[in-house]
């Protein structure tokens, strides 16, 4: 039980994370029809700011200044360089924020070197929020952080009980739930800036008529930078939080790049509640498929399905979930694509 | 077959003819290890990059997961190779490639089916993520994969046909530059052929051909196998030339690799893509190993060449081909034409003159710099000295920082006066050719005169009339005032 709860929680964090990077994307590409391939790039750059005012100003501001910076960085690549190409189509704009990707990167290496950098949490987001403690006797309570911890490591102290009569402990971290109510922030606040205030309003009604809202005496190319902007500063403030959490190094754009696209695509391109969907869904397979430590063949004999030598032998059929938990998104891609050739809740073209 | 395109068959020949002579005499030019080394590669990746170019040139398909269908292909082959190896099969070795391209057919069958449903940036995005499944597979099942080490065979096995072992490198260099010549032929026949042409209609107007009852994602999945069927048939003969396979030909790298080169190349001509090829060959060999930050400047290049250079080197190359016919054509209107003509295009090359000499100073500054970046950064990894140019340079030294940006922002100032003088130059040129424009009409009907009997009337009418425009702009373009500003 206790398993079963902390796996969705941690499925729900990772897959609200995915969510901050695929909401930016989407923004971007539901107003303006650019697929932004460096949007990982931004994610990697907010990381790497948020590590720098970290170490001047502390992690709030870092919060807040880096996300900006990425904003900022965003809107100069849109005004300088992405505009010069909307004339070619769609093509030389993908291939133009592949190059962007590119040095980004190499720009990133030769700034803060290839290895890993010491960006972390500050003190106050660390340690359990909550503590799931499963006694023997199916008893299941809450410990949370407010409580005096001696209470429940009394339980957890593994020493002083028998193998039989040790309980389960699974702790929630505090930086899953911080990521969780960044996330839900950020989307209220963005649902809200685009359906309650006058600038989304221009925002959308640039995307469908923009001669109209020309002639209305708005400036159209800036409403795309600044929505260009505010795409990528999420991104940075996605990678503010992944890069303290998880890691700060030049692998973490195409770590976490592919599997944005992979929610982008599956959620359907353009819609964010298709990427929420996606992402929630993807976030939970990844995180289930770590946990569950088991193969088709254990799966198979517990079925009491009969298996002959070669089958129980089978490198196959012998990986573990945990193994093959990379490409479960990929798998996910292919099969929404054939089943659903717009995604979960994309419109036809 | 008409008069007419058996001439233009014909003049296309000759074309076809100097192909394969440079492919013959290119071993006897550059007969060293490394030369002929560097010559089967550039063979094999001709034929990646033109079948890229299938995707993305003509058919308006941006493949992120190109490398799949070549790495796949060899991996087919390199299968196909040890299986004979042990004496399970009977295939000629010479026939190997074709194995390597039948199975990337199979797969670009099946993921091409997945991919195809969607055109444009979801296109894209699909092949992304069909290429980082396969790329994660490929560490995932070692007994199909080989694992990290990956997989290796021995191409001598066998009856050798005709005393040809393929021991011998240069035997190899000859089986590549038959393959090489032969595929890019196929391809650009296909590029002729009636599937070819609504391939172009596809990628310029979609619903203009559905509403004329083709199916567009059918054209599109055909496309895809037929350029995947190539793209394994490079992966075939790189398998045979290396004797090893890893994980690393299915990769996102190699992907990124042929996007970055055949645009390059250019898209917009049929050759771009062969030029990109020779550039990716002799960037990844030679290159790579002057500089460490050469994926920066790759980069760079790229970057700026997509922004300032959408049709690739083959664009310049055409755009000059195209100035210098008309300068004959004016010369043949006579009245002075001529005479206007060549003295712009004198002014045209002068300038070309000046961009050049200040481009080399502004290289020279701007890779100082990254240089001494680089050095800053992983200066403790490589020797304590620090060569620029011949000259040992200290990076510590904030003058030659500053004397570096100075000198760089300098250049930057002179090359963008020398750029705009090559606009100026350009724009008087055309200007010449604006004011013949109805002569030169008169010419091109008569010639067209003679050309339009003869055609063949397969070509649907609105072919013509969008291939010269771009009609796929965004309808939102958001450049209404001040795009090019």
């Amino acid at each position: 039980m206790e398993f079963f709860v902390i796996n969705v929680l941690n499925g729900l964090s990772f897959g609200l994370l995915l969510f901050m990077l695929s909401a930016g994307l989407t923004l971007i590409f539901s107003m303006m029809g650019v697929l932004n391939f460096a949007h990982a790039s931004f994610y990697m750059l907010g990381a790497y700011f948020g590590y720098v005012v970290n170490h001047v100003l502390g992690f709030w501001l870092a919060l807040l200044l880096a996300p900006l910076l990425c904003g900022l960085l965003g809107a100069l690549f849109e005004r300088w360089s992405l505009r010069r190409v909307y004339a070619g189509g769609h093509v030389p704009e993908l291939l133009l924020t592949f190059g962007l990707s590119y040095l980004v990167l190499e720009g990133v290496q030769i700034v803060w070197g290839r290895s890993v950098v010491a960006f972390t949490l500050p003190e106050s987001l660390k340690g359990p929020v909550v503590t799931l403690v499963s006694e023997p006797n199916h008893h299941l309570s809450v410990f949370g952080r407010w409580q005096d911890p001696a209470l429940w490591q009394a339980l957890c102290d593994s020493s002083r009980q028998s193998a039989e009569a040790l309980s389960q402990c699974s702790p929630f971290p505090m930086n899953r739930l911080f990521i969780m109510l960044c996330a839900l922030m950020m989307m209220a606040l963005l649902w809200g800036v685009l359906n309650f205030t006058r600038l989304g309003l221009i925002i959308k009604a640039a995307l469908t008529q923009p001669q109209m809202v020309e002639a209305l005496g708005h400036d159209v190319p800036s409403v795309f930078m600044l929505v260009f902007g505010l795409g990528t500063a999420l991104a940075g403030l996605a990678g503010v939080i992944g890069g303290s959490t998880f890691i700060t190094e030049p692998a973490m754009a195409a770590s976490v790049g592919s599997v944005t696209f992979v929610v982008v695509v599956v959620g359907g391109m353009g819609s964010l509640v298709g990427a929420f969907l996606a992402s929630i869904l993807i976030g939970m397979i990844q995180t289930f498929a770590v946990a569950i430590d088991t193969t088709l063949v254990k799966i198979l004999l517990q079925l009491h399905i009969q298996l002959g030598d070669s089958w129980l032998h089978n490198p196959v059929l012998n990986l573990t979930l945990t193994q093959i938990a990379p490409i479960l998104p990929y798998l996910l891609l292919v099969l929404v694509l054939i089943f659903k050739p717009n995604g979960l809740l994309g419109k036809k073209p | 077959m008409s008069a007419l395109s058996r001439s233009r068959v014909w003049n296309a020949g000759g074309v076809w003819i100097v192909f394969a002579a440079v492919l013959l005499v290119m071993p006897q030019l550059f007969s060293s290890n490394f030369g002929l080394t560097i010559l089967c590669q550039i063979g094999i990746v001709i034929v990646s990059c033109v079948s890229f170019h299938l995707l993305l040139g003509e058919g308006g398909m941006l493949s992120f997961g190109h490398a799949v269908y070549t790495g796949m292909g060899g991996y087919f082959a390199i299968h196909a190779l040890n299986a004979w190896g042990k004496g399970e099969h009977y295939i000629p070795v010479s026939l190997l490639p074709l194995v390597g391209g039948l199975g990337s057919l199979c797969l670009a069958f099946f993921l091409g089916f997945v991919s195809t449903r969607q055109s444009g940036t979801t296109f894209a995005m699909i092949t992304l993520g069909t290429s980082e499944l396969i790329a994660s597979m490929a560490l995932m099942f070692s007994d199909f994969f080989g694992g990290e080490a990956g997989l290796t065979a021995n191409r001598v096995t066998g009856h050798a046909v005709l005393g040809i072992t393929f021991g011998p490198q240069i035997e190899v260099y000859y089986l590549i530059a038959v393959y090489c010549f032969v595929c890019v032929l196929l391809m650009y026949l296909f590029t002729k052929t009636p599937l070819g042409i609504m391939l172009n209609a596809v990628r310029d107007n979609p619903m203009r051909v559905g509403f004329i009852g083709y199916n567009t994602l059918r054209i599109r999945w055909f496309a895809f196998m037929i350029s995947g069927f190539f793209a394994g048939v490079a992966g075939g003969l790189a398998a045979l030339n290396f004797e090893l396979v890893n994980s690393e030909v299915v990769g996102p790298v190699r992907s990124g690799a042929y996007i970055l080169f055949t645009f390059l190349g250019g898209i917009k001509a049929f050759f771009g893509p062969i030029i990109g090829a020779v550039l990716l060959v002799l960037t990844n060999n030679v290159f790579s190993s002057l500089t460490k930050a050469w994926l920066l400047y790759l980069g760079l290049i790229f970057y700026i060449s997509v922004m300032y250079l959408p049709g690739g080197l083959a664009s310049v190359v055409v755009r000059h081909l195209e100035a210098v016919k008309t300068m004959a054509r004016l010369q043949g209107i006579g009245g002075g034409a001529g005479g206007a003509a060549q003295t712009a295009f004198g002014k045209i090359v002068k300038s070309y003159l000046l961009l050049l000499l200040t481009l080399l100073p502004l290289m020279a500054g701007v890779s100082l710099i990254i240089e001494m970046l680089y050095q800053l950064q992983l200066g403790d990894s490589i020797s304590s000295d620090f060569y620029f140019a011949g000259d040992a340079v200290d990076p510590q030294n904030p003058w030659v920082w500053i004397l570096g940006l100075i000198f760089s922002g300098l250049c930057t100032l002179l090359f963008n006066r020398a750029r705009l003088y090559t606009q100026q130059a350009w724009s008087d040129f055309d200007e010449i050719v604006k004011s013949h424009q109805s002569a030169l009409e008169v010419l091109q009907e008569a010639w067209d005169g003679v050309q339009h009997k003869a055609e063949d009337e397969f070509v649907p009418e609105f072919v013509h009339e969008s291939a010269d425009k771009s009609t796929h702009q965004p309808t939102h373009q958001p450049t209404i005032n001040g795009g090019q500003s």
